[in-house]
């Protein structure tokens, strides 16, 4: 049960974490439509580094 | 966490482990070195070729440079060959008036002198013939003032007369 | 018979595609277990267990099972060799010996030891015991677990995709040997393996170092991407999604750039300069659980976690077909269910292509941290 409601907190701010992350790379993207592509790899980058965070806590949680 | 470590196999982390170095090995012997290097190797034909052609263009345009210099050179040189052409052209009729005039200069000089000569004869064939009539008349008038005055005028007059100058 | 070729190839694909959803459901049908009902999954909580068995490796390779009209659950594969490190030496049998249980009950002696699988693990039983008996929470008080060094299903895959690689990326090779241009599948290829130089290797290494490391980039991004996608045919493969297989790739990359790492990058690690020197220890700590602990700790937890993640999603939404057939009739479960899985399938060909795309980027990253001329960044 506990580990169910530490999941959902991870999963809140993991998500809180990727719209951020999402967003603001939109406004990059529609602010300067030329460096798109470098936008998309920081963004990935950076997703993937927090998904790996979530992940690491959520699985520790398992 | 405790699942994850129970779901870990330590026996497929070495198998793998060598399944995968093997696989590492073997791809970069057989299929990524070959193919990186033929890949480079095109990449830089390429390069070499699109080079080449920028040459090859440049060449192209100062040969075109070269030949529309050589076209106005000729242009030039024609129009001066032409120009020196008029020029000897010009010369050679002026050179042939003037000898021409000088000539006809000289002809008319001759006749000129040759009418003065002729002239200058008749004239002393006139002189010759006036003296000898004067020298005649003068004879009979010289023969006739011996006898008569009057007479000698009329012998005079007869004899003028009878001579026309010319 | 070029058109002959390319028709043959069109129907393979086809027949693939077709086999993939008709495979993947009917495998998700049945269960291993023998029980009364004939093995078949019905409620909530054997599709959680089939679903979580299924994550984990297995030793046949069963492609689907179903029960004859005697009754009787017959298992359509082939069964795979075991090879165990025992407490008397390597022992090997066939897996068939066990007769697809899974819990214990089937007890094979070789070399006058027991052996017993239970969760797809293979137990020695203590000497004397003749059957596993289990504590409250189902642990096996009598027997331990042992080295599995068998040709697991996983293994089954790994061999498999590397021979399929080795041979589509040597044929490649060999055909620039001939020509300028790859043609056929190659053609294919070629594209791909420029993407990965070009777009992951070359940017995060640098012009300098790139070339050293883009073999390695290479092999594990097509390993990983061919293994997702394998991962989604009902073969049923979840070789990435093994932390074992994972755990081994994120090792390849903590290794080769602890060991091309320069003095720059080892300096800034241990006694960062510009800093004052009391906090330098705890910088380097913080430094060096990073590179070696965290790094390679997010890398195999992320292709693990994403792909059991998306096993489990498009078995549970397949599972949708019997938990709610009682709600919604068997039309309805059954469309719902072929609906959400046909998308989130979808999702999970981009998540496969995506996951390698982000290993391999994140391993060219923290290799292009380690050979980086820092003297220019800063």
């Amino acid at each position: 049960m506990y580990n169910l409601i530490g999941a959902g907190l991870i999963v809140i701010g993991a998500g809180i974490g990727l719209g951020q992350i999402g967003g603001k790379a939109m406004e990059g993207i529609a602010r300067q439509p030329e460096a798109t592509g470098k936008i998309q790899t920081a963004m990935i980058i950076i997703a993937a580094l927090l998904e790996g965070l979530a992940f690491g806590a959520l699985f520790l949680g398992k | 966490m405790e699942t994850l470590l129970n779901d870990f196999s330590p026996g497929l982390f070495v198998v793998s482990l060598i399944l995968l170095l093997a696989l590492i090995a073997l791809m970069v012997k057989f299929a990524w070195k070959p193919i990186l290097n033929s890949l480079e190797e095109r990449e830089s034909g390429i390069e070499n070729a699109l080079a080449a052609a920028e040459n090859a263009r440049k060449e192209m345009q100062n040969l075109q440079a070269d030949n529309a210099k050589l076209l106005k050179e000729a242009r030039v040189e024609r129009d001066a060959m032409m120009k020196e052409a008029r020029d000897i052209t010009d010369n050679m009729i002026a050179v042939a008036k003037e000898d021409a005039k000088e000539v006809t200069t000289k002809l008319i000089e001759n006749a000129q002198a040759s009418i003065q000569q002729e002239k200058q004869a008749a004239i002393a064939e006139l002189k010759k013939n006036v003296a000898e009539l004067s020298i005649g008349i003068a004879e009979s008038v010289i023969k006739k003032e011996l006898s008569n005055k009057t007479e000698q005028l009329e012998l005079v007059q007869g004899i003028l007369k009878d001579v026309t100058l010319n | 018979m070029k058109i002959a070729q390319k028709t043959i190839k069109f129907l393979l694909i086809a027949s693939i595609t077709f086999f993939t959803s008709v495979g993947f459901a009917s495998g998700s049908d049945k269960k291993h277990d023998n029980q009364n009902d004939g093995g078949r999954i019905n409620t909530k909580e054997e599709v959680e267990t089939y679903i979580l068995h299924h994550i984990k490796d297995s030793h046949d390779f069963s492609l689907f099972s179903y029960t004859s009209d005697e009754g009787e659950r017959k298992h359509i594969g082939f069964p795979l060799p075991i090879i165990i490190w025992s407490s008397e030496g390597l022992v090997s049998f066939m897996s068939s010996e066990f007769h697809h249980n899974d819990d214990g009950q089937v007890i094979v002696e070789k070399n006058g030891l027991k052996f017993a699988k239970i969760h797809s693990k293979i137990y020695e039983i203590d000497k004397g015991a003749t059957s596993v008996s289990f504590d409250e929470t189902h642990h096996a008080t009598n027997a331990h677990k042992l080295l599995d060094f068998s040709i697991t299903k996983s293994v089954v895959g790994i061999l498999l995709i590397g021979f399929l690689l080795l041979f589509w990326f040597s044929r490649l090779a060999k055909q620039y040997k001939t020509k300028q241009v790859p043609t056929g599948f190659a053609r294919v290829l070629e594209p791909l393996v420029l993407y990965v130089r070009d777009e992951i290797a070359r940017p995060n290494i640098g012009e300098k170092h790139y070339r050293r490391f883009t073999g390695y980039l290479l092999t594990v991004f097509f390993f990983i991407w061919i293994l997702n996608l394998a991962g989604l045919t009902p073969l049923g493969f979840n070789v990435t999604g093994q932390l074992a297989v994972t755990g081994c790739l994120a090792i390849f990359t903590l290794v080769i750039y602890t060991v091309s790492g320069n003095k720059e990058y080892w300096m800034h690690m241990i006694w960062m300069p510009g800093v004052p020197m009391l906090i330098r220890p705890v910088l380097a700590i913080i430094e060096l659980a990073g590179a070696l602990i965290i790094k390679p700790f997010s890398l195999l937890v992320r292709l693990f976690a994403n792909i059991s993640a998306g096993h489990i999603v498009v078995m549970s939404l397949i599972a949708i077909m019997f938990t709610l057939k009682e709600s919604l009739g068997v039309v309805g479960a059954t469309g719902l269910s072929l609906v959400l899985s046909f998308f989130i399938t979808l999702i999970e060909v981009l998540v496969a292509f995506l996951q390698a795309y982000i290993f391999t980027m994140l391993s060219a990253l923290f290799i292009g941290m380690a050979v980086a001329d820092h003297s220019e960044a800063h």
